[in-house]
């Protein structure tokens, strides 16, 4: 359908954006590269928002690297991550997961800070957040905060961010010499929204598994983590498919979700140690 | 409030290296100003939430989805459609290759296909077959199956890195 909107402010810079925030009465709705807002607008599953494009704040775009961690501008493109260097180096979780993320042309306007901000559960970068132990810098009209990714997503499409914060930036610790950092996921067309998907890093600290479409957010298998810590992958399997409870839907349902959940695990496992590609 | 926030934007950008000046309703889709303001029709509305790819335009040196950016966020941006494509003849041996493969039969889907090919042609070498279906995995054929295209497309990336000769006798 065409989409419907409230109206359009262009913001000049990030205070310009916070002010047009401010003066939106509550209705303001921030439009990076809209390829998950300009859809729900488009299904009038959003409606009547005062829309601030941040699409052209350059200041909120790029990767730079800091002493153990690198900076992620919110409004980095898709396809800017899939071949920037410094995340390929340091932390290519991100690269692997854009191969996922839909289609060429979508991955051109779509950035990180909007799928983050959108916070749907079948997304990528969402469950890559948390298995990376990512944190999230939100700029509000008092001022800017912090937040684990672990507390960002709290529920289907809904985030810690008020109505007057804009996220502008990530920051993920850059990976150990030895680090591995794996994305594997089961979607039934390339570019489809994955059935499951899981993200496994594995650090000299210990493992950190996620997973995409399992619920309404992206989760952390903490039971699954610990056995792998231990080095017991088929005890790490049975924990991982006791502790998700994924919803049943046309794609899939949930005894399907969880059983593939375990091999998505096995198969992380394996690529990580390198017996598979 | 809401002056700040328009119903009307004013936007002066290039279509198809032609300067532009237009006024447009904040929801209307780049797409829908193409075809019903600029009469540029090559490029189609379908699915309008983004995943058959037939309103796949060229904005700024990339793809993409005319149902997923708004005319509103046009001002300053250089835009190409199939029209403008066609006429500077910068795809002409695609378009040729498309033609001699039978890689069309509705033609439905043919804009958004080509400014698609053309992305992953533009960056040069020549692709494996999944590298050209997996580029094209976001543009719909419900005619040819698509091997006739990822013919067409690998055909004329062995061509411009010189690997066979063109069918065409060139003038």
């Amino acid at each position: 359908m065409k989409a419907s909107a409230g109206g359009y402010a262009r913001a000049n810079d990030l205070s310009h954006a916070m002010e047009l925030l401010a003066s939106s009465d509550g209705s303001g709705r921030v439009l990076a590269g809209g390829q998950s807002l300009i859809a729900a607008m488009n299904m009038r599953l959003s409606t009547g928002d005062m829309l601030v494009d941040i699409s052209r704040l350059s200041e909120l775009s790029g990767v730079t690297e800091e002493a153990d961690t690198l900076r992620i501008g919110a409004l980095t493109k898709h396809v800017e991550i899939g071949a920037d260097p410094l995340i390929r180096a340091h932390a290519p979780l991100l690269a692997e997961a854009v191969t996922c993320i839909a289609h060429a042309a979508i991955r051109n306007r779509g950035t990180i800070g909007g799928a983050l901000a959108h916070a749907d559960p079948a997304a990528e970068f969402p469950a890559c957040m948390l298995a990376l132990d990512a944190i999230i810098h939100i700029q509000g009209s008092n001022g800017e905060r912090s937040v684990a990714a672990e507390d960002f997503f709290e529920d289907l499409f809904e985030t810690s961010l008020e109505e007057d914060e804009i996220l502008t930036a990530i920051t993920v610790p850059k990976a150990e010499a030895g680090e591995r950092q794996v994305l594997q996921e089961i979607a039934r067309r390339s570019g489809d929204y994955a059935l499951v998907g899981l993200c496994l890093v594995a650090r000299s600290t210990g493992h950190w598994v996620s997973l995409l479409s399992v619920g309404s957010t992206p989760v952390l298998a903490h039971n699954a983590m610990t056995l792998l810590d231990q080095g017991d992958v088929d005890g790490a399997v049975v924990a991982l498919r006791a502790e998700i409870d994924p919803p049943s839907d046309t794609q899939a349902s949930a005894g399907y979700r969880r059983h593939i959940a375990g091999i998505l695990l096995r198969r992380a496992v394996a690529q990580a140690k390198g017996e598979i590609a | 409030m809401t002056r700040i926030f328009a119903d009307q934007i004013d936007v002066e950008l290039t279509v198809n290296g032609e300067p532009v000046e237009a006024r447009v309703p904040v929801g209307q889709h780049v797409i829908d100003f193409l075809r019903q303001n600029l009469g540029l029709t090559g490029a189609h509305a379908s699915c309008e939430h983004g995943v058959c790819g037939a309103c796949t335009i060229r904005v700024d040196g990339s793809s993409v989805r005319g149902c997923l950016m708004l005319a509103a966020q046009l001002d300053g941006a250089d835009v190409w459609t199939i029209e403008g494509l066609s006429d500077s003849d910068s795809i002409r041996d695609l378009q040729e290759a498309f033609i001699a493969r039978n890689a069309l039969q509705c033609g439905f889907c043919t804009p958004g296909m080509l400014v698609a090919a053309e992305e992953l042609l533009a960056q040069g070498g020549v692709p494996e077959r999944t590298a050209i279906r997996e580029h094209l995995s976001g543009n719909y054929c419900r005619c040819t199956g698509y091997e006739a295209i990822v013919d067409a497309v690998e055909t004329v990336a062995r061509q411009r890195a010189g690997q066979v000769q063109s069918g065409k006798v060139r003038a």
